[in-house]
């Protein structure tokens, strides 16, 4: 890997254990300049670890670490220029807003007056112009949020690092940062590593995600490119929503790979990822349920593509959540599936113990080996 | 109605045993105090209304001077106890691991299982001309002549520091446990090197207990008796030790009062000082720690 100055950072083969915990193992990552890159994966996998090592707060076992090209490895953690919002925002509490922002800049020993501007230049930037003189415990969640990034920004950073900062916030506003943290990243142009949990935090915001895992990178891609190829099982199920069964493959024929459940159900799917299963082996099967189409046995549809897998059923239950509205079919071997509908309101929409034809394409059905 | 009375009730009896502290060994002994220190001796057994024995105080230079030199004594041990003691509580909060924490804990407390006259018997021992100090010098051929090290300012600071320094680490350590790592964390991130980081989040943080700390390390300090005077000698010139000296050895208690009080009006107006200069108030002292 050549260092390159289109790359804001760079970490190649970065390792770092705590006793025999492997808390991040030979993570690569080039992330372009002024770009949305996200780390996804669940608690514990060591995001938090990779970003104290970008920050400096970790030194990695092995590996470097390169900011605009340069390793920054033996540089203490306040002369890198990579700033970090972190998890409860760590806002100064003895000082009020103007003195939190303007911290930094007077560690960096800019002037009184150079400072006011910038610090009333920032606050401009992220809408709350009045809040200069506030207390800290006078703020909203969301303009705390807001003012733990000015702080950074207002530095002027190649990297801004966030760990999960949206956590302590409850759902509605933290919907609404979620769009507010992207446009801001476009605003100050500047590259944003973000770290999360949530799928659709990351998944909305990002221009690329890596998907992290027990310490390792899985897969690296857009957000578009992991929901519809992942490249592993555990990518498929832990991006987006999914009927899983695990299965035994059948035959394959042009690409076409045809499984048994466990409980009886055959599956047609295509097959995913690096390794090809061969027949007899074991397959995790994966459809999103926006795939599966549910309509009423009554009206013969007849449409149906003949390779299509079909399942007849009952409606348990109805999931009703506005335009993603779900509905769960139990199938003649007593499975739960999901599949989204349209639900209008009108007399013709699916109720419980509706009798149900599920149909999609065997494309949609993702096979992983194991 | 009858709940109510009844919670009423188990109220008061609950309260009674800390209303009849605070009267019993509190208000009444003062009064009585400030009742005494207000008469004048006209004659033998005959006593006016007055204030003659303050008066007294401040025409007699060596009394006041005293209750000076006390009270910068007591402000240089407070200091001196911050100085040693911050560090120690930062350690416990912030560095130390969990389980290390209860034994260094612990080790601060160690002091206080043995008696204030105890400890300064041992620091006599040590520090006296035929001490540990004075005759391990000689043997290793450091000095020649024995050294008295006992009976001297530095022995008394040296001591009361010892004394009173856990009380000094205890608040702080409560303060310091609270503050979020991260704090100092985004403190280096944000550009800051170790001094700027102490100084603009770290020691902010910890005012309230600092402040208390100090108030608690005065008080102790300036009201102490024995360390003073067995590690100070004869002219140790504490200020206690003139009360003493009023009530029983002149038996003069109608001075002796008022020199108490006097003690008590100058700490608190210097702990007001203090809160006044670090922008806290009691109560956030007192919340925070
Ligand atoms: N300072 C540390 N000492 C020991 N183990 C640690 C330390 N920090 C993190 N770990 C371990 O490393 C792993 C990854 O932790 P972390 O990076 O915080 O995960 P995440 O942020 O993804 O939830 C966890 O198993 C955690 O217990
Ligand atoms: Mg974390």
């Amino acid at each position: 890997m050549q260092s390159n100055l289109e790359y804001d950072l760079q970490c190649s083969a970065v390792k770092k254990h705590f006793g025999s915990v492997r808390a991040v193992d030979d993570v690569s990552l080039d992330i372009p300049k002024g770009s949305f890159f996200s780390i996804l994966g669940p608690s514990g996998c060591g995001k938090t670890t990779l970003m104290r090592m970008i920050a400096g707060f970790e030194s990695p076992d092995s590996g470097d670490i390169r900011i605009k090209g340069k390793s920054v490895v033996a540089t203490p953690p306040n002369r890198r220029n990579v700033k970090m919002v972190f998890q409860h925002l760590a806002l100064f509490p003895m000082m009020n807003v103007y003195e939190n922002i303007a911290y930094g800049l007077r560690c960096n020993g800019v002037s009184k007056s150079d400072i006011r501007l910038k610090v009333h230049d920032v606050l401009e930037r992220i809408s709350l112009p009045d809040v200069a003189s506030r207390e800290i415990t006078q703020l909203s969640g969301g303009q705390k949020q807001r003012i733990a990034i000015a702080r950074c920004m207002v530095l002027d950073p190649d990297v801004l690092l966030l760990d999960e900062p949206l956590g302590a916030l409850d759902l509605k506003l933290r919907e609404a940062m979620k769009i507010e943290l992207k446009l801001l990243q476009h605003q100050f142009d500047t590259t944003f590593v973000y770290i999360t949990h949530d799928q659709s935090e990351a998944l909305v915001m990002s221009d690329n995600v890596a998907i992290m895992n027990e310490g390792k990178f899985v897969q690296t891609g857009t957000p578009q490119e992991l929901y519809h190829n992942p490249a592993e099982a555990f990518v498929a199920g832990f991006v987006g929503d999914n009927n899983r069964w695990s299965g035994k493959v059948k035959t394959v024929t042009n690409g076409i790979i045809t499984t048994e459940t466990k409980a009886g159900l055959t599956i047609k799917g295509s097959a995913r990822g690096d390794v090809k299963p061969d027949v007899g082996g074991v397959v995790s099967i994966f459809v999103r349920p926006e795939f599966i189409a549910a309509k009423v046995s009554a009206k013969k549809s007849g449409k149906s593509n003949a390779n299509n897998n079909t399942i007849d059923g009952l409606v348990d239950s109805i999931l009703f959540n506005g335009a993603n509205s779900r509905v769960l079919v139990r199938d003649k071997v007593g499975e739960l599936i999901e599949a989204d509908v349209i639900l209008t309101g009108g007399t013709d929409d699916l109720k419980p113990n509706d009798p149900v034809r599920l149909d999609w394409s065997p494309d949609q059905t993702m096979c992983f080996v194991g | 109605m009858r709940a109510t009375d009844i919670k009423r009730l188990s109220l008061y009896l609950l309260f009674a045993p800390f209303a009849l502290w605070i009267l019993l060994l509190i208000l009444l002994p003062h009064a009585g105090m400030m009742y005494i220190s207000l008469r004048e001796k006209v004659a033998p057994r005959v006593y006016e209304f007055g204030f003659e024995n303050y008066i007294n105080f401040f025409n007699e230079p060596i009394y006041w001077n005293t209750l000076i030199r006390t009270g910068s004594m007591s402000l240089l041990v407070t200091f001196l106890a911050l100085l040693l003691g911050f560090p120690i509580a930062y350690y416990i909060a912030k560095i130390a691991g969990n389980r290390s924490r209860g034994a260094l804990f612990l080790m601060c407390l160690i002091p206080l299982w043995v008696s204030d006259l105890i400890r300064a018997f041992g620091w006599i021992l040590l520090l006296r001309e035929t001490g540990v100090i004075s005759s391990s010098l000689q043997w290793v051929g450091l000095i020649g002549t024995p050294i008295e090290f006992l009976y001297n300012d530095a022995a008394v600071i040296m001591g009361l520091v010892y004394t009173v320094i856990l009380f000094m680490i205890v608040p702080l350590v409560s303060t310091l446990d609270g503050m979020d790592k991260s704090l100092i964390e985004a403190g280096y991130n944000l550009g800051g090197n170790g001094p700027t980081v102490l100084r603009r989040i770290i020691i902010p943080y910890a005012m309230p207990g600092i402040v208390a700390g100090c108030i608690v390390v005065f008080m102790l300090t300036a009201g102490s008796y024995l360390t003073p005077i067995l590690l100070g000698g004869k002219n140790s010139s504490w200020f206690t030790e003139q009360i003493y000296d009023q009530f029983i050895t002149r038996y003069n208690w109608e001075s002796g009062a008022a020199f108490g009080f006097l003690l008590l009006a100058f700490t608190s107006i210097a702990v007001w000082l203090g809160l006044k200069l670090s922008g806290q108030t009691l109560n956030s002292t007192v919340a925070d720690t």
